[in-house]
């Protein structure tokens, strides 16, 4: 059953892919409305396969790699799709559907072992932790998506060579500005994720110098980076190129990360 | 009428010169006289006219092609008072199909000097407007404009045919909103007063730009332009320390050497916390040291570089328009079949009209030879006359009904006609 709608899921993003992608070049309508159709068939298989483990495991999907991967796509998915309706960000899909697939499909290859987890106080912090960090993860992509788009839309600006790519994508005002406001919300989520991780640190091992440092320090520099982007802009005029570099630097440790931590 | 014979007759800006073209122009008011009068021809059923600057069409559905076309020939030559012999070359004629996938051409802008442009379906719309108001169109001409029109939409959705600007005004307007996305809430500085700057100024103020500096190096024309522009003057030593305000610059003086320097630029951008600015320099000498292009969030085109981006336009338009030509193949052979549908009515009650004839005429002779007869006898061999007629004729008519909803409905409707004899 879970290998069926995991397929399901997998499949539908793969599709939706490839739609948007087919729709970025060729702008043929009907892609697009298949590409939405396969994303909303794929994020039903999801939130059911998401359902399923939590019923298997009997706790929400943050607990081994293969749930947290589970999770952070699913919510890539559903602050895509609150982006869309808000923005209207044309071909942010032919971006963040490609990102979500990999995941997912990446997480295919984990282990699904569950692993059982006994109920106490540090429990709801680290529950606390992990959805605090993957919203502000889920934030995250969605700035990486802007970014490679600010970046592929400046160079053909700069560089006067308007391709394809010039028409079908939006302006550098709007990407930038995404990237600003999905930053603005995710990077306090991650602060409080960040924090509260490290309550559960301290209420799990009462002391914070047993933290392992080899999983905290990349961390620590995916908040520096965001850091920097986010009070860059509020008080030095960071913006444009160097705010989407900074965004796509910040996911990349994000990537390394959660690498580390598998 | 087994065909629709619908014909075509026109001149354009590619087969006719613009002394010619502009003599044959139908303006307003004569347009409606000239339909009228071709809806007095008994060869002619419907008729439009269609006259632009760069065309003049006249759309008609005829009882006989050859003979159609060659009406509406003579009409326009003796219209415009134009010697027929004169104008043969330079007229196009096209017929059933080919003027089907004429109009559409015409309407979708494939068949217009700058292709993709917008006006020309509003024009087709306004001729057909016309036309119908004086019913001089009917069923056919109604239905292949109102599908030109669905056509043409199809074809500026589907198609990048118009999405590019092919000019430099509307490739500069173009980029600016690539940068900024929606132009009201910025700004446009003019250094210089040139034509094409003016123009250029005009075009972004159409798309929203509302606050507008002007600087010049005589002050009175930067009064001037700014009271037409509705901003506001700059003297020309005012222009660098207002530079950080402005989102948009369009240079266009007569400078023999850079007037706007980088490190000016990079103060104005200091000043704005990285806000971009898009420079436009339309001034040959060139007026913006080229460098400026390599300072972050600042955009800088020439005359040279925004030439360069209308001709990769073009090329580009050129391209969609294939694609375009392949929405409009598949769309005449939709319009075809609805016409041999619908032709299959006039082809029924000719036949039975056919049969009819010939039974009145078998009936006069016979009673003619038996005027014995009673009335009522008279009227029963009238009554069974009719119903072997009607009984003969009807499966036919009921298979050819049919039939004309199918790909291969023309050729029934060939056949029936050449097997009755229906088109002498």
């Amino acid at each position: 059953m879970g290998k069926i709608v995991f397929n399901t899921a997998i499949i539908g993003y793969l599709g939706a892919s490839v739609g948007y992608f087919i729709y970025l070049v060729y702008r043929r309508p009907l892609v697009s409305t298949f590409a939405a159709g396969a994303v909303g068939v794929a994020l039903f298989a999801h939130t059911v396969l998401i359902g399923l483990r939590s019923m298997e495991t009997g706790h929400g999907p943050y607990t081994t790699p293969f749930e947290v991967g589970l999770f952070l796509a699913w919510l890539i998915v559903v602050v895509f799709f609150v982006t869309e309706w808000k923005y209207h960000i044309k071909d942010l899909g032919s971006f963040v559907i490609p990102l979500v697939f990999v995941i997912l499909l990446f997480s295919g290859f984990l282990s699904q072992e569950v692993t059982l987890v006994e109920k106490s106080e540090s429990q709801f912090w680290l529950t606390l932790h992990r959805t605090l960090s993957a919203l502000g993860y889920a934030a995250f992509s969605i700035a990486f998506a802007a970014g490679i788009m600010y970046l592929i839309q400046e160079h053909q600006v700069k560089s006067k060579k308007l391709g394809i790519m010039y028409f079908r994508m939006p302006s550098l005002e709007v990407l930038d500005d995404l990237n600003f406001k999905v930053i603005t919300i995710g990077f306090p989520l991650f602060t409080l994720g960040f924090l509260t991780g490290a309550i559960w640190n301290v209420k799990m091992q009462q002391g914070l110098l047993h933290w392992d440092l080899l999983k905290t320090w990349p961390l620590v520099i995916v908040w520096v980076v965001y850091g920097l982007v986010f009070f860059g802009r509020l008080f030095a005029g960071l913006r444009g190129k160097k705010a989407a570099q900074g965004a796509i630097l910040g996911f990349v440790a994000v990537i390394s990360t959660y690498f580390l931590h598998v | 009428m087994a065909e629709p014979n619908l014909v075509m007759v026109g001149v354009n800006h590619r087969t006719t010169p613009v002394e010619i073209r502009e003599r044959l122009a139908f303006t307003r008011g004569k347009i409606e006289s000239s339909l009228e009068k071709l809806v007095g021809y008994p060869e002619i059923v419907e008729n439009l006219i269609l006259s632009t600057c760069n065309r003049v069409e006249i759309y008609a559905r005829v009882s006989n092609c050859d003979a159609g076309i060659n009406l509406l020939k003579q009409f326009v030559s003796e219209y415009h008072n134009l010697p027929l012999s004169e104008l043969n070359k330079f007229f196009y004629c096209y017929r059933d199909e080919q003027a089907v996938e004429h109009l559409f051409r015409v309407s979708s802008s494939l068949d217009s000097m700058v292709l993709g442009e917008a006006q020309i379906l509003g024009q087709v719309k306004d001729a057909y407007s016309t036309a119908r108001a004086l019913r001089s169109t009917g069923m056919v001409l109604n239905q292949l404009f109102e599908k030109a029109f669905s056509v043409a939409k199809r074809v500026r959705e589907e198609t990048g045919i118009a999405e590019r600007g092919v000019s430099i005004s509307s490739a500069a307007v173009e980029l600016a909103r690539k940068i900024f996305e929606d132009l009201e809430n910025h700004s446009v500085m003019l250094v210089g007063t040139g034509e094409m700057a003016e123009l250029a100024a005009k075009h972004l103020i159409s798309y929203g730009v509302k606050t507008v500096y002007v600087a010049s190096r005589t002050y009175e024309r930067a009064v001037k332009l700014a009271t037409d522009l509705n901003g506001c003057a700059l003297g020309f030593d005012q222009f660098e320390e207002e530079l950080h305000r402005a989102d948009i610059v369009i240079t266009s003086t007569a400078a023999p050497t850079f007037i706007i320097k980088q490190a000016m630029v990079e103060r104005a951008i200091q000043q704005r916390k990285n806000k971009p600015i898009f420079f436009i320099d339309i001034a040959v000498p060139r007026d913006i040291e080229p460098g400026v292009n390599d300072l972050e969030n600042v955009y800088l085109y020439d005359i040279d570089d925004l030439e360069g981006v209308v001709n990769a336009n073009i090329k580009e338009r050129e391209k969609e328009a294939e694609s375009a030509m392949e929405i409009i193949t598949s769309e005449v052979k939709k319009f075809n079949n609805w016409v041999v549908a619908l032709d299959a009515v006039p082809t029924i009650v000719e036949m039975r009209n056919r049969a009819e004839n010939i039974r009145r005429r078998e009936m006069e002779k016979t009673l003619r030879k038996m005027p014995h007869l009673s009335r009522e006898d008279q009227s029963a061999i009238e009554r069974m006359t009719s119903t072997i007629i009607n009984k003969i004729l009807h499966k036919p008519t009921v298979n050819l009904k049919k039939q004309t909803q199918s790909q291969e409905g023309h050729v029934y409707l060939k056949a029936i006609r050449h097997l009755f004899h229906l088109d002498d």
